[in-house]
C-alpha cells in the first residue's frame, strides 16, 4: 500500500527524476506557447487599424538609421577580409579571377543577412529589450493598459514592422559595402583587374542568390524584434531583471539567427 | 460602485489574497492601509484588472470585470484614472505630452482643445508653464502631480492612487493630499487610495479599510479605525514594533 501523503522528499529517486523531467518539459512547452502566442497577437494587430505610423517611423529610425554606420563599417571590413583570404587561397590554384563571385555570393547569401542581423541585435535589439524592460518595471506598460490602450499595438507591432522594413535595407547596404570592401583589397591593393572582379561576379551570381539573402533578412527582421520585445515585455524585477532579459534576448536572437540561417539555407534554392 | 467579493490570489506557494471583501461607494474616498507585503498592490492590480484572481469577483457597477476582455474591458478602463506609485510617466515624452497622451489616443479632440485641457489640468495641480519640461528634469513631487494631472485629464469616474506620496517630504505629502481632496471636491470621482501615510491620510478619507495578510480585517471611517479595538489595527496605526504582528 502506497502512502499517498508522501512528499517529494520521500519519493524514490527515479520517480523524482521523472517528475523533474516532466516539470521541465511542461515549462518548455509553456514557454514556447507563450512565445508563439506573443507573435500571433502582434501579427493579428498588424492587420487591425489603427496602425501607429508615428511610432513605426520612430522604430525604423531606431533600428535602421541608428545601425547604419556600424553596418557599413562592419560590412566593409568583412568584405575586405573575405577578399583578402579568398584571393590568397585562390591564387594558390591560379583561380584568383573567381574572387569576385566568391566574395559576392558569400556576402549576399550568407554573411550579409547573418552578420547584419547579429550586429543589429547587439545595437538595436538589446536597446529594445532594455527599453521595454524598464517600461515594464516602472509600470509604464501597466499605464498603457489601464488607459485602455493595447501595449502590443504601441510597443511590439511597430518594432516588428520596422524590423521587416529595416533588415532587408541594412542587409543590402552591408552587401554593397562588403563587395566594395572586397574590391578595395582584391583590385586596388592586390592588383586584380576590375573587369574580372565584377565580370565574374555578374557571370556566377544571379537573382536567386539575392533573393535568398532577401528572404533571410526578412525572416531575421521578424525574429530579432520578436525575441527582443518578448524578453523586454516579460522581464523580471529591478535592474537585475532588465539586465538578465537583455542578455537572454541577445543570446537567444543570435542563436536563432544561426539556426534559422542553416534551415533557410537548406530550404531556399 | 465597486464591490470586491471573496477575492483570492496565490503566487506559487504564497497566498497573497485570502478572500477579500470590500465595497467602495460611488463618490467616496476609500483608503486601503496595511503593512508592506500585505497584498495592497495586488488588490489594486485586481481592481484595475491587471491581474486575474484565482477565485472571487470585482464588480464595477454590477459588471464582473475579472471576466471581461477586449472592448468590454476597455470600456470599463475608460472610466478609470490611475496614479501609479512611481508616476509611470512615459520618459520619452515631455510633461505636456504625457498629460495629452490619453486625450490624443482615446478622444477625437483637436490639437487646440487638447492643449487647452492639458494646460487647465497642469494648472489645477500647480504646474503652470511646466509642460515643456522633460520628465527626467522634474522632481519627485512634480512627477506625482503630473501623474495626477494625466490620470484626471480624461475626467474619469473612478481614480486609483497607488501610494501617491511615497518618498515625498512631509510638506509635499500634505500638499498632495490636499490636492487630491480639492480635486475630489471639484470633480466628485470615486477614489481608491493605497497609502502608508498615517495619520495624515485619515484627514482626506471618507472610509478606511485595513488589509492584513490577505484579508480586510477592519473597515470604517477614519475615526472608527483610529479608535479600533483590534490590536493589529492599533499596532499598525501607531507603528509599534512590539505587538501582535512582527516586523518582516
Amino acid at each position: 500500500m502506497t502512502d499517498e501523503s508522501a512528499g517529494p522528499e520521500t519519493l524514490p529517486r527515479p520517480v523524482r527524476w521523472v517528475e523533474a523531467l516532466g516539470r521541465g518539459t511542461l515549462y518548455l512547452v509553456e514557454s514556447f506557447g507563450r512565445f508563439g502566442n506573443f507573435l500571433g497577437q502582434a501579427a493579428a494587430l498588424i492587420f487591425v487599424p489603427p496602425l501607429k505610423v508615428g511610432r513605426l517611423v520612430g522604430r525604423v529610425y531606431f533600428i535602421g538609421f541608428k545601425s547604419l554606420t556600424i553596418v557599413m563599417l562592419t560590412g566593409a571590413f568583412t568584405g575586405m577580409a573575405l577578399g583578402l583570404q579568398v584571393f590568397l587561397t585562390l591564387q594558390r590554384v591560379g583561380s584568383e579571377a573567381f574572387v569576385g563571385p566568391a566574395v559576392g555570393i558569400a556576402l549576399v547569401r550568407e554573411l550579409g543577412p547573418v552578420l547584419t542581423a547579429v550586429f543589429v541585435t547587439g545595437l538595436a535589439g538589446s536597446a529594445l529589450t532594455a527599453e521595454l524592460g524598464i517600461m515594464r518595471i516602472t509600470e509604464q506598460v501597466d499605464a498603457l493598459q489601464v488607459m485602455a490602450l493595447n501595449p502590443m499595438r504601441y510597443l511590439v507591432v511597430p518594432a516588428i514592422l520596422a524590423g521587416l522594413i529595416a533588415f532587408p535595407l541594412l542587409t543590402a547596404i552591408f552587401d554593397v559595402t562588403g563587395i566594395y570592401g572586397g574590391y578595395l583589397v582584391a583590385v586596388i591593393l592586390l592588383g586584380l583587374s576590375p573587369g574580372t572582379y565584377f565580370g565574374q561576379m555578374h557571370a556566377f551570381a544571379d537573382m536567386t542568390d539575392v533573393m535568398v539573402g532577401f528572404w533571410k533578412s526578412l525572416c531575421f527582421g521578424v525574429l530579432v524584434p520578436w525575441v527582443c520585445t518578448y524578453k523586454g515585455f516579460h522581464c523580471g524585477h529591478g535592474a537585475e531583471g532588465v539586465a538578465h532579459a537583455t542578455t537572454e534576448a541577445v543570446v537567444l536572437s543570435c542563436v536563432l539567427i544561426l539556426v534559422f540561417n542553416y534551415f533557410l539555407g537548406s530550404v531556399l534554392p | 460602485m465597486i464591490r470586491v467579493q471573496g477575492l483570492r490570489k496565490v503566487f506559487g506557494r504564497q497566498q497573497v489574497l485570502r478572500g477579500v471583501d470590500l465595497d467602495v461607494a460611488t463618490g467616496e474616498i476609500m483608503i486601503i492601509i496595511g503593512r508592506s507585503g500585505g497584498g495592497k498592490s495586488v488588490l489594486l492590480k485586481h481592481l484595475l484588472r491587471l491581474l486575474r484572481p484565482d477565485a472571487g469577483a470585482v464588480l464595477v457597477d454590477g459588471t464582473d470585470i475579472t471576466r471581461l476582455r477586449g472592448e468590454a474591458l476597455e470600456a470599463v478602463r475608460r472610466r478609470y484614472g490611475v496614479v501609479f506609485q512611481g508616476g509611470a510617466l512615459f520618459d520619452s515624452m515631455s510633461v505636456f505630452d504625457n498629460v495629452a497622451f490619453p486625450l490624443r489616443e482615446k478622444t477625437s479632440l483637436g490639437a487646440g482643445d487638447i492643449a487647452k485641457r492639458v494646460e487647465e489640468k497642469l494648472a489645477q495641480v500647480g504646474l503652470v508653464d511646466m509642460g515643456h519640461k522633460d520628465t527626467a528634469e522634474i522632481s519627485g513631487g512634480m512627477r506625482k502631480r503630473v501623474a495626477i494631472a494625466r490620470a484626471l485629464v480624461t475626467e474619469p469616474e473612478i481614480v486609483f492612487f497607488d501610494e501617491p506620496t511615497t518618498g515625498l517630504d512631509p510638506i509635499l505629502v500634505n500638499t498632495i493630499h490636499r490636492l487630491i481632496q480639492g480635486l475630489h471636491r471639484q470633480f466628485r470621482f470615486t477614489a481608491v487610495i493605497v497609502s502608508h501615510e498615517i495619520p495624515e491620510i485619515f484627514e482626506i478619507a471618507d472610509r478606511v479599510a485595513m488589509l492584513h495578510e490577505g484579508l480586510i480585517i477592519e473597515t470604517g471611517d477614519a475615526r472608527s479605525i483610529q479608535n479600533s479595538t483590534n490590536p493589529i489595527v492599533q499596532q499598525f496605526i501607531h507603528g509599534a514594533v512590539e505587538g501582535v504582528t512582527h516586523a518582516a
